[in-house]
């Protein structure tokens, strides 16, 4: 087959941005300073969100309460990447997991960490879906959500 | 449902690394055969929807501006839909929209992607968030894995069988790929291969997940009146439904998935259908991922919540089974994403129109499309039939 006649221009796009957070999201990470996990409890509903919301999605009214919810919960789900992506801030192998903490009414996405990560048939004896977790504090608090450093199995 | 809307036209590219044309090029390859396809010309288009991913997938801002002639746009009104992975059945719903308002008699709907211009999985991580989840996505794969074992988990599904159906799937869906010129990958593959491919995130593997592919397709859609003139045989819209949930990945059950569910159950309400199994001839779902294929199964009503991988066992939505299920070789085998949506309801239309060629399914009369988008956020439905 004749060589392919094509030819391809390479380039690439940075764009800097600064993203505001908002009052709510704001507080969020005030709490974790103080390493407190706050969710927002809707008055109509009465679900407990976190991440904290400033109104309801379903409702559709403001959040204005808030409320603690434990550091520990259950893994609703999880998976073990050891593929790099793009940008990427966390090292592979790492683990992606829906915690349910104990006193709300979500699913929150954080990584399950502490424990060897380096063969995944010995992390899945370890990590199991419905098993409990629970956070482990970063010294150094940035304002970021990995003030929570992980959520490491409770033994 | 507003006036009668039939689909009279619709044009695909070659799916695949498509290296040898620029983007405005594959989109006016689509639109040409869509043109070919209805027997018009772009005198007779009224107006021009398109849609596709995030401008970033190929670094030009707000592609329709980029290739707007390629869709024969200078002179007509352009409206541009962007729903993520939905945008196919998202830009096919504002065509209906467009044509059943009464507003325009003809609408040519174009959806495309060129996806080895850039990197998809980094464009789909600027999804998430930044402040709460970006930092733990693991691209398409990882959300796609989490729903997926949190569904066996659910429904108590053993690790093996659901295994062993998704492998079924991936098998089904490379042969029927074979079928379809258009596809990107046609490679038969044993269940082996799919059970010994490389670890993507565990359990998903490389052969069930769906290849990133460069691909343009498009639709013409026409008034009852000019169907019926043009066309001797137009695929009619029977329904339609579109739902959306929760940002926040974890926030809404995607076990169950109510955005799956509920536009699925619109579709139905305005086709009439109650027993989808037993009423639809073909389904085209959205299927980037073997497991995932399973839980659309049960939002959409083709078998009990967690009997998906019994069915897909025993062969249902196999060509000759009981509701054959992405005869082109689905999403599994191409996906343009911004095309991926439109694809499968082109591929719907030629079903009920008797013009899919050798991934015919005999005699189909009915036939459901799907798209989802977002992180497992919006899913859309059409139903098209052979009469209206
Ligand atoms: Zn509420």
């Amino acid at each position: 087959m004749a060589k392919e006649e094509h030819r391809i221009v390479k380039g690439q796009v940075m764009v800097p941005y600064e993203v505001a957070l908002g009052k709510t999201w704001s507080m969020f990470y005030d709490f974790l300073k103080e390493e407190k996990i706050m969710g927002k409890k809707c008055p109509q509903c009465s679900r407990v969100l976190v991440p904290p919301r400033s109104f309801c999605p379903r409702c559709f009214e403001d959040m204005d309460e808030w409320v603690e919810v434990s550091q520990e919960g259950i893994v609703e789900t999880w998976v073990y990447v050891n593929m790099p992506f793009f940008a990427q801030e966390l090292k592979i192998p790492f683990i992606s997991a829906q915690i349910r903490l104990d006193g709300s009414d979500t699913g929150f996405i954080h990584q399950v960490a502490g424990i060897d990560l380096t063969e995944f048939e010995k992390v899945r004896e370890i990590v199991k879906l419905g098993g409990r977790v629970k956070a482990v504090w970063s010294r150094e608090k940035k304002g970021n959500i990995l003030d929570i450093a992980y959520f490491e199995p409770v033994k | 449902m507003g006036n009668a809307v039939a689909i009279i036209g619709t044009g695909q590219t070659k799916h695949g690394r498509r290296s040898d044309v620029c983007y405005p090029d594959l989109v006016r390859e689509a639109v040409t055969a869509a043109l070919e396809d209805a027997g018009i010309t772009l005198k007779d288009i009224d107006g021009i929807v398109l849609g596709t991913m995030p401008s970033m997938m190929e670094g030009v801002s707000s592609t329709h501006f980029y290739f707007a002639e390629a869709m024969g746009s200078v002179g007509k009104p352009v409206l541009k839909v962007e729903t993520c992975g939905s945008t196919g059945q998202s830009i096919g719903h504002c065509g209906f929209f467009w044509v059943a308002s009464g507003m325009a008699d003809i609408v040519l709907v174009v959806g495309s992607e060129k996806m080895s211009e850039g990197d998809g999985q980094a464009t789909m991580t600027t999804v998430f968030d930044p402040f709460f989840q970006r930092t733990f996505a693991a691209g398409a794969p990882g959300v796609f894995t989490m729903q997926s074992m949190e569904w066996m988990y659910r429904f108590k599904i053993p690790e093996e069988k659901g295994r062993e159906a998704a492998a079924r799937i991936s098998v089904s869906n490379h042969d029927n790929a074979m079928d379809n010129p258009h596809a990107h990958i046609r490679t038969r593959v044993t269940m082996e291969d799919v059970k010994n491919a490389r670890i993507i995130t565990y359990p998903v593997r490389l052969l069930d997940v769906c290849p990133a592919s460069d691909g343009a397709c498009a639709v013409i859609f026409a008034t009852g009146e000019k169907a019926r003139k043009i066309c001797r045989k137009p695929a009619w819209i029977k329904g339609l439904g579109f739902r959306g949930e929760e940002f926040f990945y974890g926030e809404s059950d995607k076990a169950i998935w109510m955005s799956a569910t509920e536009a699925a159950a619109e579709a139905y309400r305005q086709a009439g259908i109650r027993n989808p199994l037993k009423e639809l001839d073909v389904a085209e779902i959205y299927n980037p991922f073997t497991y995932q294929e399973m839980i659309f199964y049960e939002c959409f009503g083709f078998c009990p919540r967690g009997e998906a991988p019994d069915y897909v066992l025993k062969g249902t939505f196999l060509k000759d089974g009981e509701l054959p299920c992405c005869p082109s070789g689905g999403t599994l085998c191409s996906n343009p994403i911004g095309a991926t949506g439109l694809i499968r309801l082109a591929e719907a239309a030629l079903q009920v129109t008797g013009k899919a060629g050798a991934r015919q399914v005999e005699g189909a009369k009915l036939a459901l499309s799907h798209a989802m988008g977002g992180v497992d956020q919006f899913n859309g439905v059409t139903i098209v039939g052979s009469e209206l």
